[in-house]
């Protein structure tokens, strides 16, 4: 029996509660009034999410061909729409901004808006969705304002973020123009491929043009800078735009620079001497470690960076939350000496834990697996690459741990306040952890989607039908022409 | 149906689940904040560990009822995709099942002593939750049939030891050595890693049964060649950071701070040896080629004659008994390499249980050396100095500082390895700032100004 009403067009939904949310927020002027509501439609955006997700899976195809869109019926094309890619990241984006906002506490709500984040939320969820390269290009250069929105309220330093995003945005739109619709990897023009490469290193924080994270999460509010990289748009620019058209030599390069990149960011997370620089570090060195996965293009290597994208986003999401719970009792926190906060907040030295260990893919939880795969498509392409995979993969673990020691132990302080863990924070760590150690011990159904969304993929950049329809529980886009290789109920 | 290997399966089962279920009980109540009463902790575990105590001696009393020699128990493909798959097997053989009764057998006698030794400590639940990791890791790595299954034993043996080493957190030495200890650990585990992947990639699966023909100890290996070459060093290299082999072994002094029934477990008793099961695990491997069974002798005998020597200058009963149980690990991994395989599994086993009685005795040993002292009027014979033996003038005075500084191992790898590696990333570091610095037009980084330590609560703005 399908529970969840198909024809209903979820995305369109959560984007359109999230705008809603975003604007009945703005009128409000009571800061704890504003962060109920923004909390209420941001549970109800995720909600949509889930269930464009969960209908997904259980709906049938030709229950989806029925499928009303709203682009479909006033742009007479489909912009929006579900796949074995974007199902899982759909939901991953709704809840990742549900739990950022249930998890503020309340020295944070006046930073934390709640309205443009709803916004926010609207364009990642609508740019997560976006299966048109024109539109998931005006998207990503759409959500880059709020950034620049949120220096500017905040009225901090602009010129890193501006700098880089400006180049993203323009070298975005600069490839777009010179892709031909007709041609192949193989015959793109340069002028098409090299600037969308240069444009997707920028926006995933590729060494050199990685300093616009370090320097956006030094001002930023934690919690805006976290939702605007844990979702890793930049990756999903990727796979969109630059995996179908670029040719093999390309896709090394990127790969070069991403396995730099992670070997850079591990290095630079373990001799940090601020907490939110070791985070940034910590998360370029993962969506280093993802564009890893994607330039060797076989279907394991991309499974492996498939996974490894959803723990990442859910690990670090944690970690980010945990610290930033931390921030909100001790402010910024300097990594140059032991703070000892461990008997002030086992629960969250737990989550940190927890959280961080989950990142490097340690065993039982979600990212075990996924970096075992990734790590042996890696290996099974080159060798050396798969060294250099294990060496960022073991100087993160290094980092993390020497960040929980630095955090949680030495000399406790006192203090005649209670700092543990409140329960909003708890909820939204325990959801990502359960998330966590769920998928990490029951891996096969996460592994199998992520699996058959790399061989989707591949089929798209191949040009021709995926190879595995039988081990599909439904095939309407594996039985389809390339031309209609489009993601389901938006044909 | 209910045959003999239908009722090893079962207790096969129940020897794993045992510290799995101890492990979700104490986590899962850390994690919601519920944490159980010392009393029930203790009850908890010795349930567990009596369970899988019971069922790792069912499993045994079984195979030699039977005569069997190995009792594989699969548990079926993990995950599974085209081109990978992922499976949980357990063996069930001369060599992992003495491993896994020890492991039961030492935990209990530990979980009974710490309930004691750790009563009314602030992290007594800590310890125990990092315990039942311990028992799980080691439990999973001796049982392991692939190598990926040890791996993930190998990684929950190495988490909890390098967080105990810290547990007395409130100083800043523990954290410190934690973290040393767990560099060394994860050195170790990306060895191993890449073993395990190049061991996948060689066969398409990681099952040692697919490396490994016969039943040990009497297996040979399938494999030969240079792959096996490297996939070996790799492991030796995997092996020496475990068991604390030279040139890792300047974590293990260090390890020594934890409390003691943690550093009974780990650096007498049963993590030590950990290097040295894997390499009696893969000594087929090892003998397929004469550089990699010279290499495991050569680094076992170096070892002994290091921890011999390192020993022998300590001031402290914990250093000195974790470098005497090192010193037995070295000669216990040359014997796996000359081939004695069951000399090497005896000789390990005897090891652990002697170095767990030492250190336990440990604590309550100056006190008794003080009552006898009393009743007797005067101070107790004292040894001979053991490196009286080795030489006389400049020697034996570089000898003894030689022992004294440990090698110069923890130096070196200072000097060479972590100053460098830290001055490079420092020195990156100050190019970006100038880099952003240069972008905004004004300071760019707010971090600069934050204070070394959090102030309390009551001092914030």
């Amino acid at each position: 029996m399908n529970i969840v009403p198909s024809p209903v067009p979820w995305i369109e939904v959560a984007i359109a509660i999230s705008l809603v949310g975003a604007l009945c927020v703005s009128g409000i002027r009571d800061a704890r009034r504003t962060w109920r509501t923004g909390l209420a439609f941001s549970f109800a955006a995720f909600a949509a999410t889930l269930l464009a997700c969960v209908g997904f899976y259980l709906c049938r195809a030709h229950e989806l061909d029925w499928q009303w869109s709203f682009e479909s019926e006033w742009l007479g094309r489909a912009i929006l729409g579900v796949d074995e890619l974007n199902a899982p990241l759909l939901p991953l984006a709704g809840l990742l901004h549900f739990l950022t906002a249930l998890a503020t506490g309340r020295t944070q709500m006046r930073r934390f808006s709640m309205s443009w984040p709803l916004a926010s939320e609207a364009i990642r969820i609508a740019t997560l969705a976006c299966i048109g390269p024109i539109a998931l290009i005006a998207l990503l250069a759409l959500d880059t304002l709020p950034g620049l929105v949120e220096l500017s309220n905040r009225r901090k330093p602009r010129g890193v973020y501006l700098v880089h995003m400006t180049i993203f945005v323009a070298f975005l739109f600069l490839g777009q123009s010179f892709v031909d619709p007709g041609a192949d990897y193989r015959t793109q023009s340069p002028w098409a491929t090299v600037p969308l490469l240069i444009a997707v290193l920028i926006r995933c924080g590729t060494v050199p043009a990685h300093c616009w994270l370090t320097d956006w999460f030094e001002h930023a509010s934690f919690g805006n800078a976290l939702l605007f990289v844990t979702p890793l748009t930049g990756v999903y620019a990727a796979v969109r735009l630059v995996l179908p058209i670029v040719p093999d030599w390309a896709l090394q390069a990127v790969g070069i620079a991403s396995l730099v990149t992670a070997m850079y960011a591990a290095g630079m997370a373990v001799v940090q001497r601020e907490s939110r620089r070791f985070f940034a570090y910590l998360f370029l060195s993962h969506a280093a470690l993802v564009l890893v996965g994607l330039e060797l293009h076989t279907p394991t290597s991309l499974a492996g960076a498939f996974g490894l994208w959803i723990s990442v986003a859910l690990s670090l999401a944690g970690l980010g939350l945990t610290l930033r719970a931390l921030e909100a009792r001790f402010g910024r926190l300097s990594l140059a000496g032991f703070h000892g906060l461990y008997e002030h907040s086992p629960a969250l030295a737990v989550c940190f834990a927890l959280t961080g260990l989950a990142s490097v893919g340690f065993p039982g939880t979600l990212g075990f697996i996924a970096t075992e795969l990734l790590v042996d498509g890696v290996v099974e392409a080159d060798p050396y690459v798969g060294v250099g995979v294990i060496l960022a993969t073991a100087i993160n673990g290094i980092a993390i741990l020497r960040a929980y020691f630095i955090l949680f132990t030495g000399t406790r302080r006192a203090t005649t306040i209670s700092v543990n863990i409140t329960p909003r924070e708890r909820i939204a760590v325990l959801t990502l952890a359960a998330l966590i150690l769920g998928g990490g011990l029951i891996p096969q159904p996460g592994i199998a989607s992520r699996h058959r969304a790399a061989v989707e993929v591949l089929g798209q950049r191949a040009k021709e039908a995926p190879a595995v329809s039988s081990e599909r529980r439904r095939s309407p886009i594996t039985s389809a022409s390339p031309s209609q290789n489009l993601p389901r109920g938006r044909r | 149906m209910f045959d003999h290997a239908w009722y090893i399966a079962l207790l096969g089962l129940l020897t794993l689940t045992s510290p799995l279920l101890l492990l979700c009980i104490l986590g899962l109540c850390s994690l919601v904040g519920r944490r159980l009463s010392e009393e029930a902790t203790t009850k908890v575990c010795t349930w567990a560990m009596l369970a899988g105590l019971v069922s790792s001696l069912g499993v045994l009393a079984l195979m030699l009822l039977h005569g069997t020699r190995q009792e594989p128990i699969e548990l079926g493909d993990w995950v599974v995709i085209p081109h990978y798959h992922f499976s949980v097997k357990l063996v069930f053989d001369r060599l992992s099942v003495p491993l896994v009764i020890l492991t039961f057998l030492l935990s209990w006698i530990i979980s009974a002593f710490a309930s004691r030794y750790m009563h009314h400590e602030e992290g007594y639940n800590r310890f125990f939750v990092l315990f039942a990791v311990f028992v799980l890791g080691m439990v999973l790595a001796s049982l392991a049939g692939t190598i990926e299954t040890l791996f993930a034993g190998w990684e929950l043996v190495g988490l909890s030891s390098a967080l105990l080493v810290a547990f007395f957190h409130d100083r800043p030495a523990p954290p410190r050595n934690g973290l040393r200890v767990w560099v060394v650990y994860r050195i170790s585990d990306a060895a191993l890693l890449l073993a395990a992947i190049i061991m996948h990639h060689l066969r398409g699966e990681g099952d040692f049964a697919r490396l490994l023909t016969g039943m040990w100890p009497d297996e040979h290996a399938t494999v030969e060649g240079g792959e096996v070459l490297f996939v070996g060093f790799l492991l030796i290299v995997a092996a020496a950071g475990k068991s604390a082999l030279v040139p890792f072994s300047g974590w293990l002094p260090r390890a020594m701070e934890g409390p003691t029934a943690s550093s009974a477990i780990f650096y007498g008793a049963l993590s030590v040896h950990l290097g040295a099961f894997l390499l009696l695990r893969i000594s087929p491997i090892l003998e397929t080629s004469v550089w990699l069974s010279g290499t495991v002798v050569a680094l076992g005998l170096v070892t002994a004659v290091y921890a011999y020597l390192a020993g022998s200058v300590q001031t402290d009963i914990k250093s000195a008994l974790a470098f005497a149980s090192l010193a037995q690990v070295g000669l216990i991994v040359a014997e796996t390499g000359f081939g004695l395989r069951y000399v090497a599994l005896v000789h390990l086993l005897g090891n652990a249980c002697l170095r767990t009685l030492q250190f336990l005795r440990a604590p309550t040993l100056l006190h008794d050396y003080h009552l006898l002292e009393s009743a007797i009027g005067h101070r107790l014979p004292r040894r001979g100095r053991p490196l009286r033996l080795l030489g006389w003038g400049r020697i034996r005075g570089w000898l003894y500082r030689f022992a004294l500084e440990r090698g110069y191992l923890d130096a070196v790898l200072d000097r060479w390895v972590i100053a460098p590696f830290v001055r490079l990333f420092q020195w990156c570091d100050g190019l970006e700032r100038r880099w952003t610095d240069f972008l905004t037009g004004s300071e760019s980084r707010e971090s600069d100004r934050i204070k070394p330590h959090a102030g309390a609560m009551e001092e914030l703005p």
